[in-house]
């Protein structure tokens, strides 16, 4: 795909949730301390949010996007569609956005379907949300982003185990004539469908008597095939080859260039990854280069839009601003956009018990 | 190219915890102590960072010592 536009729709709002349990990489005991150590050090993942057994995805969006509807002064009736983007949903039917949009108490008219996606899902979100709304036809949106990972991950798979913390983001978007251009470049690559995986569930497995059975893969590796499975290397590999060129022909098409960018807001893989993808697109200015997982972990879907809330709020709100976003990751698919912020709502990150 | 003496200490200076010294061309880069999967992964941001070479899991399979590596690092950079 090249790079695509999308004009007259704006940016209105952010909120995100997290659990309130906090997880500790340093007290994991599947590991060996100075290995728990190396881990930190590398990913730069320290803590994680976990979800407790009541609380599901749509717990994690259902509070954001209510508090930011209060916030805005968007009255229930006025929002035209709600898009949830996750790949841990509440039930694997119905989707999770109709069930928060009986919830929300939204109208019947409201449109509201779920898109399958992980780690690039907010670009690809604010892509098709930003597309049903620009012709004016449909004026408010709501755009519910987030996942619960930590379902599906083992506590005896010290490569999946401890990357993943939970949470849930709400992102409002509006048309809007006088809003500037929105650039979106997106890619896919399903080739790479077995290195982020949950083998078993779905209509290709099923469940089977193999499906709860715990097998060591490697030492430190066990799961059973209803767990997360990460191949850390072809992920790292696909995210060297993949994310920069991206960008650069991202910025190439907006005809931009990357140092009047305020701020890069990339997915939150890891420490390793996002500094290797920052090294070569020759971003010198490391502030610019936000970071939440050292507090958060890799949240999936919302770890753009919690990034946005924990470490910038108060410029997000202020000022006006450049951004870059970058998702990239399960399936593999990647995408990034870049769009003018003027003085968002920014909501404090809401911690929920 | 610089030398595998010399890809062998930039590399080992990217390994926080090892003592310089103690890493050689020919050691197994395997039985470096404490090694774990997560030093796959600061060799691979190593190789790309500095030689713009993808190393990928059948080379890290195919590969013992620390030369090895390099040897895989040179061909890849000619092509």
């Amino acid at each position: 795909m090249s790079v695509v536009t999308i004009d007259s729709v704006s940016l209105k709002g952010i909120a995100a949730a997290v659990p309130k349990l906090t997880y500790s990489n340093l007290e994991y005991g599947h590991i060996e301390m100075p290995e728990r150590e190396l881990f930190i050090k590398t990913t730069g993942i320290r803590e994680r949010r976990v979800a407790g057994r009541h609380q599901s995805t749509s717990d994690l969006c259902y509070e954001p996007a209510l508090q930011l509807m209060n916030r805005l002064g968007w009255e229930k009736e006025s929002i035209d569609a709600v898009i949830v983007v996750t790949q841990s949903p509440d039930y694997f039917i119905p989707g999770s956005a109709v069930i928060l949009q009986d919830r929300l108490g939204l109208k019947k008219s409201c449109l509201a379907f779920d898109i399958n996606l992980g780690c690039s899902g907010y670009v690809y979100g604010l892509y098709v949300l930003g597309n049903l709304l620009s012709s004016g036809q449909l004026k408010r949106g709501l755009l519910l982003v987030g996942d619960k990972s930590t379902v599906s991950t083992a506590y005896t798979d010290k490569s999946a185990y401890p990357l993943f913390g939970d949470a849930g983001s709400a992102t409002a978007l509006e048309y809007d004539p006088s809003a500037g251009k929105m650039y979106f470049n997106m890619g896919s690559d399903g080739s790479g469908k077995d290195a982020i995986n949950i083998e078993h569930g779905g209509s290709r497995n099923g469940i089977d008597e193999t499906t709860f059975k715990l097998v060591e893969i490697e030492p430190g590796i066990a799961r059973e095939k209803r767990h997360l499975k990460l191949d850390g290397i072809a992920i790292f590999n696909f995210a060297l080859r993949e994310v920069a060129p991206n960008i650069r022909e991202l910025y190439e098409a907006a005809g931009q260039a990357p140092e009047n960018t305020d701020f890069f807001v990339f997915h939150q893989a890891n420490r390793l990854i996002n500094e290797s993808v920052r090294k070569k697109l020759k971003i010198t200015d490391t502030h610019k280069v936000l970071y939440s997982l050292e507090k958060y972990g890799n949240t999936s879907s919302a770890s753009i839009p919690l990034t946005m809330i924990t470490e910038a709020a108060a410029v997000l709100s202020s000022k006006e601003l450049m951004l870059c976003l970058c998702g990239f990751g399960v399936g593999f698919s990647w995408g990034s956009a870049l769009l003018r912020t003027k003085g968002i709502v920014c909501l404090p990150l809401i911690e929920l018990p | 190219m610089i030398s595998a003496e010399e890809f062998t200490s930039q590399l080992v200076a990217e390994f926080e915890e090892v003592e310089p010294g103690t890493v050689f061309p020919d050691t197994n880069y395997r039985e470096i102590k404490n090694w774990s999967s997560m030093y796959a992964l600061i060799i691979i941001a190593f190789v790309d960072a500095n030689f713009d070479v993808q190393l990928n899991a059948d080379d890290l399979k195919n590969t013992q010592t620390v030369r090895d590596l390099y040897n895989i690092v040179v061909e890849k950079a000619k092509a």
